[in-house]
């Protein structure tokens, strides 16, 4: 990735001295990093490293009991999951969350709900601004499906799809709102190789066109070091590491915390 | 097609025609975002004469070659015309080639322009670049992903066109004189064919022999501009530039494109053709869903189809033929119209086709049958690239399904003794490119093209092809072998997908059998039989014996047919991988290639006649990025029972 459509610019999102404990398990450990506007962000770590509980910190569906979160100059000590989408940022789910009666086409238009400006009766009568705008975000969705490469299915109930594709769809309802920021939360769990490359293709290309800063857990590390920009690498709830692939990969407490190390 | 075309003797002279004669109405459609969006006649020549402006201003003249790689695509099909409107010549190709294949037309034709539909179009003409130092144009149709290349020969194809408008407001005569320099002499376009061997052809048309052509089938048909097509084979295929370019500009009737690969089968139910064309392979495999799809349904719904689809086997295809059939199957037949033909036909995007054609490659007769029995007017047809496709068509009413119909207005048909079929016809090329030993092989100084089929005309003047004259043979013993004839037989079982026979100078007949991975899965998960992939399935017992079931079946019909009686299949083997054209076993428009799969697994040929039981095959796949790997598996070979001429069986 020499060249990409949007530089690398200031830091949009950090999360300073978080600390997160469930009784007497503690999640996270003052742990602080920051994420630029335009870059590929990544936090690995092994099983039980707090990877998902620095996502759902910084999407609002735990609140730290020590910490602040700065997002676009505005300093949070927790978030909320609905003033987080607002505020532009977006997530998808390890385990999906999806309807998964509803079709491709509707579950992308869910993504599209925050910005609905026609008030449920209009909605209801499709009266005439309640109709522009549902063309609108039709639209938009279309655009989306399109960069995805998901029109034959746009019809088909989501519970139907295999696996790999029901998470392009996921990323699809999360791109749909438009965010500055994109949580993902291991978009590459239980997919073969080539939905993989798919992914990450796919992910590089949003990153590209949209601008859209993206900050995503995974466990593979191959997938982790060829797109990230930079790493964040969690261990025990604690931050062991943080850097480029490069450094991250020669870090001796990273290759202890993967691999193990005789006490 | 009431108005008259006489002097309009070349492609851009017949677009011109058009926007005037029925400017509004549709010329192309395309599914763009979710909806249909439509380019009048008059919109498709102002795209063309736009474009073509902004290739003259690039340096683009008279007899340059503009190369097109792409799908079927509204924009792909303007700048076909706009080269033809300077005196130039589009040459379609193929847009799964690997990088590589493309090299060679390239640098055959000196291509200097290139027009790619996309970003991976444009990865593999930047490949070859180094080879093809003549090419020194890339335009682009999707900008998508293009924004980081900086190569100088790339533009987008927006860029030339706005270019194209300028250059048009500025000097309106100059392409109009450009257009009336054409004549119907001049080459067309140019294909290059797939080739069993060697590099490929280019088979140099003239607009004359495709308009001919284009005219000749449209009358035989009553084509018009109310017809709809849909666009979905490649467009560097003959046939397919025949339905959506020569035949559209003679009839002026609407081609639509498909939004990718994957939706065709929705967008044909939502555009409805009236006018279509389906290779053999489609077809199958549109029955085959149906078939998998009826096996799901309900008891009663599959008792209705059954009990329906025997009916419409007796009487479908008399009733489409309007031969006397009795008034009670003629009433039973109307109602299963209304309960099981008519919806099936709406599911297959098929209720609005009156002509239907099969073409490419032998069908099989049940298959045949299947679609005419439900009202679908399906109809076969025998062409090739060389002869502007239409050569014989069965004319309604006199459809059969083991020949292609008489000679189509124009054509002469005759026979070496070797049964060689040869035509002579306005349609046929004027020359392989650059290439005069293969033009004088392929066409004598009579004006005969050597088609290398075997075939003969029946008592009602129906051309009958039986195979390749090359690959006729003949068995050790001096029985007539035709491989083709046979994999066909074999391949109309929904189970097996692809075959491949060797026994040419050996003492038996053996058979390569590939599976059909949706079929057979399909076949499987109901005996809850697990299995990881390709590969896996295709190694199980309980598979092999569905093949055996297959192989017999055949062999008991060969059994009943004198000439082949001898030439039953006694030992077969499921390989282990799909057949594939990246891997040179298959051609583009996926024939399996005998020759190339024959010496490839040399060794499996030798075990299947020597009579081993197992054999270890390693095997070199080409991945679609182009890296290659190696497979390897245990394959086990296995005997088919041979049947006696008289019916009576007989063990092997």
């Amino acid at each position: 990735m020499s060249q990409r459509g949007n530089p690398i610019g200031e830091v949009i999102l950090s999360v300073e001295g978080v600390s997160l404990a469930f009784g007497g398990v503690r999640a996270l450990t003052d742990v602080s990093f920051e994420v630029r506007e335009h870059e590929v962000r990544a936090i690995i770590g092994p099983n039980g490293a707090g990877k998902s509980s620095m996502l759902n910190v910084i999407n609002g569906v735990y609140h730290p009991q020590q910490g602040t979160i700065r997002f676009l100059g505005q300093t949070y000590h927790d978030m909320d999951p609905h003033e987080t989408a607002l505020a532009g940022i977006a997530r998808t789910f390890q385990n999906l969350a999806l309807f998964k009666g509803m079709s491709v086409l509707e579950n992308i238009l869910t993504g599209r709900n925050l910005r609905m400006r026609a008030n449920l009766l209009l909605q209801a009568l499709r009266a005439g601004p309640a109709l522009r705008e549902e063309i609108e975000h039709r639209e938009r969705v279309e655009h989306i499906i399109d960069f995805l490469e998901i029109q034959p299915w746009r019809k088909t109930p989501v519970g139907r799809l295999p696996y790999g594709l029901q998470k392009r769809v996921d990323l699809a309802r999360a791109l749909a709102m438009e965010p500055r920021v994109l949580l993902l939360d291991e978009p590459m769990a239980g997919m073969n190789l080539e939905e993989k490359q798919d992914m990450c293709r796919f992910i590089l290309d949003v990153n590209d066109h949209f601008g859209t800063t993206i900050v995503l857990i995974e466990h593979d590390m191959g997938v982790v070091m060829d797109i990230s920009d930079r790493v964040v690498v969690l261990d025990y709830g604690k931050k062991i590491g943080d850097g480029t692939p490069h450094e991250v990969r020669a870090s001796q407490a990273v290759i202890d915390a993967y691999l193990g190390v005789s006490h | 097609m009431a108005d008259s075309l006489a002097g309009l003797d070349t492609f851009p002279k017949l677009l011109a025609h058009h926007a005037k004669a029925r400017g509004a109405l549709p010329a192309l459609r395309e599914k763009s975002l979710g909806i249909w969006q439509t380019w009048s006649w008059k919109r498709f020549a102002d795209e063309a004469r736009a474009f073509a402006c902004g290739l003259a201003a690039a340096g683009f003249k008279r007899g340059d070659h503009l190369a097109i790689v792409g799908d079927n695509r509204p924009r792909l099909y303007a700048a076909m015309c706009a080269a033809q409107c300077l005196g130039g010549i589009p040459v379609p190709m193929y847009q799964d080639a690997a990088a590589a294949e493309m090299a060679f037309p390239i640098q055959n034709a000196g291509v200097e322009f290139a027009l790619a539909e996309d970003q991976e179009q444009v990865d593999k003409l930047l490949e070859i670049l180094p080879q093809c130092p003549a090419l020194k144009r890339i335009y682009y149709d999707d900008p998508r992903g293009m924004r980081h290349y900086k190569q100088p020969q790339l533009a987008p194809y927006d860029t030339l066109l706005e270019q194209g408008r300028a250059a048009l407001a500025r000097d309106p005569a100059l392409l109009e004189t450009e257009i009336a320099k054409g004549s119907g002499s001049d080459t067309a376009a140019m294909f290059f064919t797939s080739g069993t061997t060697g590099n490929p052809k280019g088979v140099v048309l003239t607009h004359h022999a495709l308009i001919d052509r284009a005219a000749a089938a449209a009358e035989l048909e009553g084509l018009s501009d109310r017809d709809i097509v849909i666009a979905y084979l490649p467009p560097a295929w003959i046939g397919q530039n025949i339905f959506s370019y020569a035949q559209p500009f003679v009839t002026g009737y609407c081609i639509c494109c498909p939004e990718s690969a994957e939706t065709v089968m929705t967008d044909m139910r939502e555009i409805g053709p009236t006018y279509y064309f389906a290779p053999p392979r489609v077809l199958e495999a549109l029955l085959t869903q149906v078939s998998i799809r009826m096996e799901d349904a309900g008891a009663i719904k599959r008792g209705l189809y059954r009990y329906f689809m025997a009916l419409a086997q007796r009487v479908g295809g008399a009733i489409l033929d309007g031969r006397p059939v009795g008034a009670a199957d003629r009433l039973l037949y109307r109602l299963g119209d209304l309960l099981v033909y008519g919806p099936l036909r709406n599911v297959l995007g098929m209720s609005r086709v009156r002509v239907a054609y099969t073409a490419g490659e032998a069908i099989g007769p049940d298959l045949f049958k299947f679609y005419r029995s439900i009202g679908i007017n399906l109809k076969q047809l025998y062409g090739s690239t060389e002869t502007s496709v239409f050569v014989c068509i069965q004319p309604n009413g006199q459809v059969r399904a083991d020949t292609v119909g008489p000679a189509v207005k124009g054509v002469e048909l005759k026979f070496t003794p070797q049964r060689e079929l040869l035509i002579r016809s306005p349609g046929l090329f004027k020359e392989y490119y650059k290439n005069p030993q293969a033009t004088l092989e392929a066409k004598d100084p009579e004006g005969w093209f050597h088609t290398g089929d075997a075939g003969y005309l029946d008592q009602e003047g129906h051309l009958k092809i039986i195979d390749r004259v090359k690959d006729v043979g003949t068995l050790a013993d001096g029985t007539l072998f035709a491989p083709k004839y046979l994999e066909n037989k074999l391949k109309f079982f929904p189970y097996v997908k692809e075959a491949v026979m060797f026994g040419h100078g050996r003492d038996r007949v053996c058979a390569f059998v590939n599976i059909d991975m949706e079929a057979v899965g399909s076949w499987a998960e109901k005996r809850n039989l697990p299995y990881s992939g390709y590969t896996d399935l295709a190694s199980r017992d309980e598979v092999f014996e569905l093949v055996r079931e297959c192989v017999e079946k055949v062999n008991a019909d060969l059994a009943a047919e004198p000439e082949l009686a001898g030439s039953q299949i006694s030992r077969f083997l499921i390989l282990h991988k799909e057949l594939d054209a990246d891997d040179g076993e298959l051609t583009r428009t996926r024939k399996v290639r005998r020759g190339a799969i024959g010496d490839k697994y040399r060794e499996l040929v030798e075990a299947l006649h020597d009579g081993r039981q197992v054999v270890h095959v390693e095997t070199q796949v080409r991945y679609e990025d182009g890296r290659t790997g190696l497979t390897s598996a245990d394959l086990k070979l296995r005997d088919a029972k041979i049947f006696s001429p008289a019916g009576a069986k007989k063990a092997a």
